[in-house]
């Protein structure tokens, strides 16, 4: 398995994912389409990283455009037979090879790959940290995260990169925000969600029950409650975020950038063939997923239902926010994934981001720490961390 | 049988900001090689966001308002999706569920007689780039995408060909005389949507898009054109019509079709999430109103009112600089008139005999306002102004410099009006006795003499309260 693509330096301390543009570096979202592909400029976070004296590392191998399980089906990237898949960024963490890595949430990627290494990983609130600079697939649910070994070095660097930029229309207007790992959270209120405890399979759902008595070995209330809403939050973003990629990976045409088959005569095979060879099956199978819930005759019924759906599960979550300052859910149904065929790909995502997909399409904040996953509510990342750490402290 | 035209127009115009709608480059006018108004935005690389330009909303607003529409206070962007060379993001960025402008009117005159015009919406959306042909190769030019459009749909309630070009007119004339658009070749795109009907009906008939033209004249052949083919089907039955996009050819005159309802794209269009909506708020709506340019209508009026000629009100009305200009003029002092016939007469004469246009006039309204109260007040002779606007005009030279080193200025010695004035007071004895008996009027006839001795020099107002005042004594 190949970590990265620019080789690591050894004074580096901060990778970046292969969605986040660095200047004059190939950047390539692990994609053939994007093969030579150099920036002209760098991602804002990582602009500010420099500007604050961080020296980034490299670039991590990611899968193509962050849509799989962990990264295993980059153009890139070369698992050997046998080997379990793991995330790059989130090796590299966990090995200390790096102090931390910026990597984008999109569609679960990050937090799987995150609790399958044991380190931690935080999707921030929506709008908290500039998305210029990152190769955007799903604009109105990715955001840049963090991966560290814990809370303290994720609240550091995020302090960093978080803060309005006018470069991104989406950009929240405070110009920085305070991460805080040693809030009061001892008389905490957190819930695990049955449903989800259920579909994980028995060395998650051990992991799940330690970390959950390791909180309540703090003073943390941990309640079990029902719910189906994750489900439905999930068909919802899938719709939404298959739409959406669909639309954004649309300007890699051959054109202008990248990958141009050598095959064609005209501009309708010089587009139809760039892109049938620059693409793997699964972001196919997306941009054909998204294509359809975009036409004429299926929009009102899924993608306008969605947008629905977004508001149904965000007031939801609202709601359960008042009552408990965090969840406690699997980021993942498993501890290990094994190898598999790029074309039963959709269908294992699509599985797999039941536990992960809320954040994206309301958000909110989530914490891939421990093996598990903590989610908050907007804003809710010191209370997250907080949470984290006092468990981490337990280990210790 | 007699037979109807229904016509509705789309037109795209070109807005005239400083940059582009999404992103800071230069806007349509600056001088330009291909590609060399572009930045990793509106040229469609990964890693870039819009970023909305406040004057483009302003300016979209100030044509709603000018087209008589209400202004949304929430108004949001969506993405079209399609495959175009020229479309570096293979989609466009315009507005579709939540435009900025809906239900307006325009009122259209024509020999047959005024109709109402109901504009359905006005929405804001990007440009494309430009496909430059030659030999084997096909070249893309990116400085036209991203340069901020307003799309401006009508109901179909246009009835000939002289109605929609009148119409068109009367938004091009609005726009320029405004400062909205400069209006230039090709600035100025519309799509025109065309059924024909049995008189008397209501139904609509089967429609044709005719597809982005410019021209005032292929718009007004290429109605005719579809007119007379619709009306063949239907009174011989030369063809069976189908809903379809056309696009007009110049050369043959001769409408073709490009795609049928069958064909015809999905934009599949979907809310753009990278663009917040917009919300336009009292104080925001106010201000644009406070801004927004007197229309051109209501300005010809204020021009008749102030006594200006309706030769020099037309001319004012194309070329929108100079009624600038003179509405400055005005600001400062001047009368609305006098100012008028010396920017239209005086100006314009000179830049004739130079060989220059009026929009060419290059003085300002400070600078002219200095000559014209000069003159006014007898401190410069006629002459001698239109030897300095001369040198202004064809030297760029500044008039009050000028004036000075030629030494134009008349000095006005106090003591000789003085003696003016008593010899006017000395040889009028009968209306010096009538004013002072109460008749206001009689202070004229005074007033003249003193005006003819001095021959116009001097400053009238200070002359007049120097002559009663001796009067009162």
């Amino acid at each position: 398995m190949k970590y990265y693509r620019a080789k690591i330096n050894d004074k580096g301390t901060i990778a970046v994912d292969d969605m986040v543009l660095l200047k004059d570096n190939l950047s390539t979202a692990g994609s053939h389409i994007l093969e030579g592909y150099k920036p002209l400029f760098s991602a804002e976070a990582v602009e500010r990283l420099e500007k604050n004296g961080y020296e980034i590392s490299g670039k991590t191998n990611v899968g193509e455009f962050s849509l799989d399980l962990v990264g295993e089906f980059s153009y890139y990237n070369e698992f050997e037979d046998g080997e379990t898949l793991k995330g790059s960024a989130a090796e590299l963490v966990a090995k200390g090879e790096v102090k931390a890595a910026l990597g984008v949430d999109m569609n679960g990627s990050t937090r799987r790959a995150a609790a399958l290494s044991d380190v931690a990983f935080l999707k921030p609130t929506y709008g908290t940290v500039s998305r210029y600079g990152i190769i955007s697939c799903a604009a109105s649910g990715e955001q840049l995260g963090v991966y560290a070994k814990d809370a303290d070095t994720i609240a550091e660097v995020m302090t960093v990169i978080a803060g309005n930029d006018k470069k991104d229309g989406t950009s929240l207007p405070d110009v920085s925000y305070l991460y805080d790992t040693n809030a009061d959270v001892n008389s905490a209120k957190v819930c695990i969600v049955k449903e989800l405890y259920d579909l994980a399979d028995d060395a998650t759902k051990a992991k799940l029950y330690n970390y959950a008595e390791s909180l309540k070995a703090q003073g943390v209330e941990v309640t079990e409650i029902s719910t189906d809403i994750f489900s439905k939050a999930n068909t919802a973003w899938q719709i939404l975020m298959c739409a959406e990629t669909c639309n954004n990976v649309s300007r890699y045409d051959g054109v202008k950038y990248g990958y141009r088959s050598e095959n064609y005569r005209n501009i309708d095979e010089l587009y139809v063939n760039s892109r049938t060879e620059g693409f793997n099956f699964l972001t196919k199978a997306v941009i054909l997923y998204g294509s359809d819930v975009l036409s004429k005759s299926r929009y009102a019924d899924c993608y306008d239902k969605a947008l629905k759906v977004r508001r149904v599960v965000a007031d939801f979550m609202k709601e359960l926010f008042s009552t408990y300052s965090a969840v406690l859910i699997p980021a993942c149904s498993k501890t290990e994934y094994a190898q598999y065929d790029i074309k039963d790909a959709f269908t294992k995502v699509y599985e797999e981001s039941v536990f992960t997909a809320v954040p994206n399409l309301i958000g909110t904040p989530a914490l891939a720490t421990g093996g598990v996953q903590l989610l908050g509510d907007h804003f809710a990342e010191s209370t997250l961390l907080s949470l984290s750490k006092i468990v981490e402290r337990k280990g210790e | 049988m007699a037979y109807e035209l229904v016509i509705g127009l789309e037109t795209h115009v070109e807005l005239n900001t400083e940059s582009k709608i999404f992103c800071s480059c230069g806007g349509h006018s600056s001088p330009q090689e291909p590609n060399d108004c572009v930045c990793p935005a509106c040229c469609g690389m990964p890693g870039m966001l819009p970023v909305m330009n406040k004057r483009v909303v302003e300016l979209a607003a100030t044509a709603g308002l000018m087209l008589n529409c209400e202004i949304n206070r929430y108004t949001t962007f969506d993405k079209k999706n399609y495959y175009y060379p020229d479309l570096p993001c293979a989609y466009q960025i315009t507005q579709l569920n939540h435009p900025i402008c809906t239900n307006g009117l325009v009122k259209v005159k024509t020999a047959a007689g005024e109709r109402d015009i109901r504009i359905k919406q006005i929405h804001m959306e990007e440009d494309a780039g430009k496909l430059v042909h030659g030999g084997n190769s096909s070249f893309v030019d990116f400085n036209r995408t991203s340069v901020p459009l307003i799309e401006i749909v009508t109901q179909p309630d246009f009835r000939s060909p002289e109605e929609v070009v009148t119409y068109l007119g009367k938004l091009k004339s609005m726009f320029k005389s405004t400062g909205i658009s400069e209006c230039e070749e090709g600035a100025m795109r519309c799509d025109v949507n065309i059924s024909v009907r049995e008189e008397g009906t209501e139904e609509f008939g089967v429609r044709s898009e005719i597809k982005n033209m410019s021209s005032f004249e292929a718009i007004d052949r290429a109605i005719r054109y579809e007119a007379q083919r619709h009306m063949d089907a239907l009174e011989f039955g030369t063809e069976e019509l189908v809903q379809e996009t056309r696009r007009f050819d110049d050369v043959s005159g001769k409408t073709f079709a490009m795609r049928n309802k069958e064909t015809e794209a999905d934009y599949r269009y979907f809310p753009d999430p990278n663009l917040m909506p917009i919300v336009i708020d009292d104080e925001w709506l106010e201000q644009i109103k406070a801004n927004k340019p007197v229309a051109l209508d209501e300005k010809a009026e204020a021009y008749a009112e102030a006594g200006i000629s309706d030769k020099e009100i037309a001319m004012l009305m194309s070329e929108h600089t100079v009624a600038k200009l003179l509405d400055d003029v005005i600001a400062l002092g001047c009368n609305a008139k006098d100012a008028a016939s010396w920017i239209l007469t005086d100006c314009a004469g000179i830049l004739r005999k130079a060989g220059l246009k009026l929009k060419d006039l290059s003085i300002t309204a400070e600078g002219l306002s200095f000559l014209i109260k000069l003159v006014d007040s007898g401190k410069l002779n006629r002459g001698a102004a239109k030897k300095t606007l001369i040198a202004v005009i064809e030297n760029g030279a500044d008039p009050e410099k000028f004036v000075d080193e030629q030494g134009f200025l008349v000095e006005i010695d106090n003591s000789m009006i003085e003696s003016v004035i008593d010899k006017a007071i000395e040889s009028n004895p009968q209306a010096v006795e009538d004013y002072k008996a109460g008749k206001e009027k009689a202070l004229m006839a005074i007033f003249g003499a003193c005006m003819k001795e001095l021959k116009g020099s001097g400053d009238p107002q200070v002359i007049r309260a120097m002559l009663i005042e001796k009067l009162s004594k």
